[in-house]
């Protein structure tokens, strides 16, 4: 270490002989500012796309105020805007992906981690990235063409038989079964997100040390006992971090909601309703909104999506960044 | 030094081509009359080299376009009105003719066989027609067997001019929706469910037992869907064909319709398909570069003489020759370049 240190203020003394003179040190200076240069791009980048956005979006933010945020009026005619259904839609949409996805990425982490043979191992957890590697129009159309029709035909009829005359879960369940809506959007959704949890909460799963779950196991746990009292505790922070990563995911999400959720700006309590995203009506409508006031609109809903999306990726990056901090320390 | 030459020579070429590509003229906008711009386009330059690179990016994205004069011409699908085009510069004229058929999903009814009307269709898209045997749909069509089911009414979700037409009619016909909806290329639907672009209404009204859509016709007929027919101004029931959608555009008053502003519904005549449309092209009253405004309305002036059928081919109208006429004389008085000096002659 001190070594080093001298051979550091050595080459300081030299660089003042040699100064700007020797090329190789005008090289590295040159290369260390390339790459900051290249760094500083990514911050102007993402401060750029907030101001433009927000530049954008003010002439429908001054002409509704913060009202824009809880009306649903969305009326290209008379110029009326409120953000309220796509926000309902996207916040819906993603819970409903969200209740599915954990529990299911949760067994498959458990699966992989805990019982899988050796042998499958590899090719399981390959299929669950290949999973996460599908373009969203896929899913998308997945959904409209052959998820959908059977959703309509085989799902939604039961549901309602078993749980649309139920007190207080009824209403959720009732309206046209024609495989649209809500619900169909969020279980794509589900489909979509599960592969992310699962790679996290598999790759955090792996971190907790051996000789900790071999002592549980020594004193007679079974494998849940295990996986409640070590497994998780250890790992909380880092499923949490992938939870939110999945939210992201699904928040953002355009193409694959935009085919299923049935686009239309209603709030209605009925999951099988139509409803619509924020992000689904910006794909649907940025195309041909040419009213200052309507593109503002456009914008804001973009803006609150932007916004709402870094704090959820940032959520997920600190909380995983904490876990691998904590990586072999005992809790 | 050959291979100095060789560079020098490749040089030349690629300035040469690059020169050749600078007469090109562009254009944006509309995304509903592409297809049959870009057939054009290849014709066109297969004959003379000049080529068109037209990009569809919607009305919207078009109109502002050409409002920047970063392209030669914009292309809406809803006309500007005589003032917008006044205050921004700008003239337009109607280029291509395309209509818009209500299509439904119902067993055992032929295309063509339903009857509807104006008032009936506006009923069912505000929820007040639900069922398809509702006494309003079961009069007009006694030898048809209606089902008791539901409608589910299918709208596109993107703006577009398909919407734009389609509730240009309702409004037409209905002062109701005029009130309460009224007409853009979007609007606040009361009902039903959005599908995105012409494919996907179509995708949905084949999906959904008792649906009813509205896509343009080249969808219908390459899908085989069943259209309706519809009653006219004149108060017959037509289908929607070329010539219904012909006698449409011929039929309408353009002489008298400042800045070419005419849509196409409701139109009089007993043939004419009453949810007609056309799409339209948008260029500057004075031309900075008249040479480029020159290139445009000859490519322009090409289409209307030999482009019929390829848009026939794609199931696009074209528009009839008194229109065409009337347009080509409203370039040699409208379009001058900076002197005054008409671009096109």
């Amino acid at each position: 270490m001190e070594d080093a240190d001298q051979g550091r203020e050595r080459q300081g003394g030299l660089e003042l002989i040699i100064g700007a003179r020797s090329p190789r040190r005008w090289q590295d200076a040159l290369f260390r500012r390339t790459t900051q240069l290249f760094a500083a791009l990514v911050l102007a980048l993402l401060l750029s796309i907030i101001v433009a956005l927000a530049i954008a979006a003010a002439p429908a933010l001054q002409a509704f105020g913060l009202g824009f945020f809880v009306t649903d009026a969305w009326n290209p005619v008379t110029k009326q805007f409120g953000a309220l259904a796509p926000l309902y839609g996207t916040a819906v949409t993603s819970v409903i992906a969200l209740l599915i996805g954990v529990p299911v990425s949760f067994g498959i982490a458990l699966f992989l981690t805990e019982m899988c043979p050796v042998a499958l191992k590899r090719p399981l957890g390959t299929a669950v990235e290949l999973l996460a590697a599908i373009p969203s129009i896929i899913y998308g159309m997945w959904g409209l063409f052959v998820f959908a029709p059977f959703f309509a035909d085989h799902v939604q009829p039961v549901l309602q038989r078993f749980l649309g005359e139920l007190w207080l879960v009824g209403p959720l369940f009732q309206g046209a079964a024609n495989g649209l809506g809500i619900l169909t959007a969020g279980i794509i959704l589900a489909v979509m997100v599960i592969p992310f949890i699962a790679s996290v909460m598999r790759d955090v799963f792996e971190v907790v040390p051996p000789v900790l779950k071999e002592s549980a196991y020594g004193i007679g746990c079974t494998t849940w006992e295990v996986v409640r009292n070590i497994v998780l505790p250890y790992t909380r922070i880092g499923v949490i971090g992938g939870i939110m990563l999945g939210l992201g995911r699904a928040l953002g999400e355009t193409m694959a909601v935009t085919f299923v959720i049935g686009n239309a700006y209603r709030i209605r309590a009925s999951l099988f309703e139509p409803g619509n995203s924020i992000a689904s009506a910006l794909a649907n409508e940025f195309n041909e909104a040419a009213d200052p006031v309507h593109r503002g609109a456009l914008m804001s809903l973009g803006l609150v999506l932007f916004v709402l999306t870094v704090i959820v990726l940032a959520a997920s990056r600190f909380l995983i960044a904490r876990l691998s901090l904590g990586e072999g320390r005992q809790t | 030094m050959r291979r100095l030459s060789a560079v020098l020579a490749s040089a030349v070429l690629l300035t040469a081509t690059m020169g050749a590509h600078a007469a090109d003229v562009t254009g944006a906008g509309a995304t509903f009359p592409y297809p049959i711009y870009a057939k054009w386009a290849e014709a066109y330059k297969a004959k003379t080299g000049v080529g068109m690179n037209y990009q569809s990016i919607g009305s919207g994205g078009g109109i502002a376009q050409i409002k920047a004069k970063t392209v030669d011409f914009g292309a809406s699908d809803m006309p500007l009105k005589q003032e917008d085009l006044q205050t921004a510069g700008l003239m337009q004229f109607p280029a291509i003719v395309g209509g818009v058929v209500p299509v439904m999903n119902l067993d055992g009814v032929q295309p063509g066989a339903l009857k509807l009307t104006g008032p009936i269709l506006a009923d069912i898209y505000q929820g007040k027609i639900r069922k398809w045997n509702d006494k309003a749909i079961a009069e007009l069509n006694a030898g048809v067997k209606l089902p008791d089911q539901a409608i589910a009414v299918v709208h596109r979700s993107d703006g577009s001019g398909t919407t734009f037409i389609w509730t240009d009619y309702l409004s037409k016909v209905s002062p109701e929706w005029k009130s309460k909806v009224g007409s853009a290329t979007a609007v606040s639907w009361p009902e039903g469910v959005g599908g995105k672009g012409n494919e996907g209404v179509a995708a949905y009204v084949q999906r959904i037992k008792g649906a009813i859509g509205y896509v343009e016709f080249a969808y219908a007929k390459r899908n085989n869907m069943t259209y309706a027919s519809v009653k006219n101004r004149d108060g017959t029931f037509v289908k929607p064909e070329m010539s219904a959608f012909q006698a449409a555009a011929a039929n309408a008053d353009w002489k008298n319709a400042p800045g070419f502003y005419e849509i196409l519904t409701d139109q009089p005549g007993k043939t004419a398909w009453p949810i007609t449309g056309a799409s339209f092209i948008l260029m500057h009253v004075k031309q900075d570069k008249p040479q480029n405004a020159a290139e445009v309305l000859k490519f322009f002036a090409w289409a209307f003489a030999n482009g019929g059928k390829l848009a026939e081919e794609l199931d696009y109208v074209p528009l009839p020759e008194n229109v065409t006429k009337l347009i080509e004389t409203a370039w040699k008085t409208q379009i001058k370049d900076a002197s005054g000096k008409a671009a096109w002659s």
